[in-house]
């Protein structure tokens, strides 16, 4: 930050255009990448959306003591509609992914999203439970995962610092959601025998198949012998 | 077996010993003693329960019911059963433990909603989870899971998608070498598992409907207008997603106008499948588990479940019980959850009355300091899988380090003891102070809190309510003091008790907890210090410990609540039954009567005033 009070212009400036002494704090030479993505990301908002153990820690986190109001997240939304990064704060159930999902849907473009700790990057300690989903990214896309269970506060910030580099990293020319058309969203599980991904449905009709033939190919078996 | 445990144990049960004469001598044909050996309570026949049970309630007194809950032994007798904890709530004392059994292939027992209001949500879980029918329950949907789910998971005979073996340790996951993942081996390459002919043509699922039974919907409007003022009926989902349901809870609410008309919980959205996995895993290896319970509490969870293996371990011949200062330990730590409890519980309610995250703050600042000395103490700040049977994993440290959070932070570098000394004669009694004083008289929480949300005293035992919630309806029930554990006994302390039942009185009782509990950190700290270098693990650590056969219910009374283990062993390894009397579960089933009649905006206040977490909610 510089003494003027003005706004931190070191991550903005191109340092291959110097600059006379007096204007380095008001004025940076810069590209349309850089001071979108700069502004893109000093002002992620995350969506006020706990799942479990870890939304705890994502609470310490925002609190005076680690205060993520530092990297421009303060403004933690409760609609999705209005948030930038979807924190997946803990275990997510068979039950829960199906919400999960409508929210991700209903999130704008840009939109990323973090696997905070074990259970959403992988399942964690409950994958082998009967109504546990092994890692949120088995239904939707994940920018950063932190590991830890839970994950400290340090842990997840350095999830966001990491999510910023990623952020400088992308270009208004490739991006995804300046191009024409329409992005699709992401089919809702449905909650079935099990959970269904509709993405599967010709999978499980193949399974269906499998195993009546299968039983046809058993049954006969033992007649013959 | 004829060892000290067993016979401190027959003096304690003793006024149990009369009930159950009592009992058997009124229904000869319908009750039985529990012979089987590490057991205890009585067996009752099915068509009778409901009568035993009213005996139990209005003459014996037993008005409180703490748990119930199946057990399916498969293979042992092949039969479910239904096992009832009562306990009297003006006397305090050992629980009336009662059973009924019912055949696997047709699980029928009658509901005892008409006895103890309180087993309304225990019997949907029983539904849900373990298949058992209970005739007469208005509202039997499963709780946990969805409607449309095949099976019921926690029968022993039901094996989920990544099953692998019956019990841990399982054999090597890196056979020869080769790492594997769970995923890889189900074709779907997720966590799923169909009816062999299942497929989505012609599939349609139960769906959302089903969560709208009974709650009178497509009412026709103009029923509703009532003198002077027309009013619409709707029906309202807080949640699952909704910033003041605590969590991943939720809500479907009919109201007319903007008066709650009736309100019904929806919960399983966290649901993670604690007991099916605690019952694949060593008795040991559920310690960790328990701190993801009540993930605010963990060291609370750890003791109860210690507690329950303890009593169980207790049967065997080769116990040793916790040394004393482990047990000073464990109450400091216990002690200090609560504080951390109550500090992030009225920081929430606040946050609930809409006074955003400012209250917050203050409540967690404090709260991070004893997260310090936790994580100090165990290695970790939330998840601190402290306690083992016997004893804790470890003593205090000298000294406690902290790293710098920011570039002018010093580093921590503090004697243990004056860490603590300081934490609890100055910080604590400042902040709880700090609170009471900004908080307690501010004009919007009394006209939000007073005379809102209120629960009877008399309702608050019929369901089951346990913790602040219960005392602060003016019923002075707290496990350490009704049933002691530990060094509770030789403790001073008073059962903070509240008598209006409203927000206001959960508020402020909570401000009582933390003083009391300060009270009873003061008097540790020359304990830590005189046992200072004493054991802190009675015998030996084992892996594995052998735990002999037979039930135990072990209960401590956590900061959200009564927090109980039923541990069944058949003398292997892992548990038999391993089930867990959440209080944030079973303090929602009066949140519905509590509602009713109030306005939308006060639901998330009243819910506040619970104080629930969901880990522990749906397990």
């Amino acid at each position: 930050m510089k003494s003027n009070g003005g706004p931190d212009l070191n991550g903005l400036h191109d340092p291959d255009f110097p600059l006379p002494e007096g204007l380095q704090s008001t004025i940076a030479v810069t590209s349309l990448d850089r001071v979108y993505n700069w502004s893109r990301k000093n002002s992620v908002w995350p969506l006020l959306f706990g799942l479990a153990c870890c939304a705890i820690e994502m609470i310490a986190t925002a609190a005076s003591r680690y205060d993520f109001s530092r990297f421009g997240m303060e403004v933690m939304r409760a609609s999705p509609r209005q948030a930038d990064l979807l924190i997946i704060s803990g275990t997510v159930t068979k039950k829960m992914v199906v919400p999960i999902v409508r929210i991700y849907n209903q999130m704008p473009e840009p939109k990323y999203v973090l696997a905070m700790g074990a259970c959403a990057s992988g399942g964690g300690p409950f994958k082998e439970g009967y109504n546990v989903v092994s890692g949120i990214d088995k239904y939707i896309p994940v920018d950063v995962y932190v590991p830890g269970c839970p994950p400290t506060p340090q842990a997840l910030i350095h999830g966001f610092l990491t999510l910023h580099k990623k952020i400088e990293s992308q270009s208004i020319r490739t991006v995804p959601w300046y191009r024409s058309g329409e992005s699709a969203g992401i089919p809702i599980p449905i909650l079935g025998p099990d959970i269904i991904d509709p993405r599967q449905a010709e999978l499980i009709r193949r399974q269906a198949e499998l195993a009546a033939s299968n039983k046809q190919e058993a049954a006969p078996a033992p007649a013959e012998a | 077996m004829a060892d000290k445990p067993v016979t401190e144990q027959t003096a304690v049960a003793d006024p149990i010993t009369q009930v159950v004469a009592v009992l058997k001598e009124r229904f000869p044909e319908a009750v039985q003693a529990d012979e089987r050996k590490g057991f205890s309570g009585i067996v009752v026949d099915p068509r009778s329960l409901v009568d035993v049970a009213t005996v139990v309630r209005d003459e014996l007194g037993f008005d409180y019911l703490s748990s119930a809950t199946a057990v399916d032994y498969l293979g042992k007798g092949d039969y479910f059963e239904m096992v009832y904890h009562a306990y009297r709530i003006r006397q305090g004392g050992p629980a009336l433990v009662i059973k009924a059994r019912t055949p696997r292939d047709k699980a029928t027992l009658p509901s005892l909603i008409g006895v103890w209001p309180g087993v309304d949500f225990q019997e949907r879980e029983a539904w849900d989870l373990m298949g058992i029918r209970f005739e007469g329950h208005p509202n039997l949907k499963r709780i946990l899971m969805w409607e449309g789910f095949a099976g019921h998971p926690m029968r022993k005979d039901w094996k989920e998608a990544y099953y692998e073996q019956d019990n841990k340790p399982f054999d090597s996951r890196w056979p020869g070498g080769q790492v594997s993942r769970a995923e890889e081996h189900n074709p779907y390459g997720k966590n799923v598992a169909y009816p062999e002919d299942f497929t989505l043509d012609g599939f349609t699922p139960v769906g959302e409907a089903a969560n709208y039974t009974g709650l009178n919907m497509g009412v026709d409007i103009t029923e509703l207008s009532s003198p002077g003022l027309r009013t619409d009926r709707l029906i309202v989902n807080l949640g699952p997603h909704h910033p003041s349901t605590h969590g991943v809870f939720r809500m479907i609410v009919s109201l007319n106008g903007e008066t709650v008309e009736q309100l019904e919980p929806m919960m399983g959205y966290l649901h993670r499948n604690h007991e099916k996995i605690g019952e694949r895993n060593t008795f040991l290896q559920n310690m960790p588990f328990t701190d993801r319970l009540d993930y605010i509490c963990s060291m609370s969870n750890n003791l109860g479940y210690a507690q329950a293996v303890e009593k169980l371990m207790a049967l065997g011949p080769r116990f040793q019980p916790p040394t004393y200062r482990a047990e000073v330990i464990r109450v400091l730590m216990v002690e200090l959850t609560r504080i951390v409890n109550h500090l992030w519980a009225i920081g929430f309610l606040l946050n609930d009355l809409g006074a955003f995250f400012t209250p917050a703050l203050y409540a967690i600042a404090q709260r991070e300091l004893i997260l310090d000395f936790f994580e100090a103490t165990a290695g970790s700040r939330l998840m601190c899988n402290y306690m083992r049977f016997g004893g804790v994993s470890r003593d205090l440290p000298e000294k406690i380090l902290g790293i710098p959070l920011l570039a002018n932070d010093l580093i921590r570098d503090e004697n243990t003891m004056d860490f603590l000394t300081n934490l609890i004669t100055e910080r604590l009694p400042q902040a709880v102070d700090e609170l009471d004083n900004y908080l307690s008289g501010s004009e919007i929480i009394i006209n939000r809190c007073r005379g809102v949300g209120i629960l009877p005293p008399e309702m608050a035992i019929a369901y089951s309510m346990a913790g602040p919630v219960l005392r602060a309806s003016g019923v002075p029930y707290d496990v350490r003091r009704a049933e002691p554990y530990s060094i509770y006994a030789d403790l001073d302390f008073d059962v903070a008790v509240r008598y209006n039942g409203d927000i206001y009185d959960r508020y402020l009782i909570r401000i009582d907890e933390m003083r009391e509990s300060i009270r009873i950190l003061k008097q540790l700290l020359p304990l830590l210090d005189e046992t200072r270098g004493q054991d802190i693990q009675a015998g030996t650590k084992a892996y594995s410990p052998r735990v002999p056969e037979g039930e135990s219910y072990g209960r401590v009374e956590n900061p959200k609540g009564e927090l109980g283990f039923y541990v069944v062993s058949d003398g292997g390894q892992n548990p038999w039954r391993y089930h867990v009397r959440a209080p944030s579960f079973i303090n929602l089933t009066a949140l519905g009567e509590m509602c009713k009649g109030h306005k939308v905006a006060d639901i998330v206040a009243i819910l506040g005033s619970i104080d629930i977490v969901l880990g522990e909610t749906d397990r």
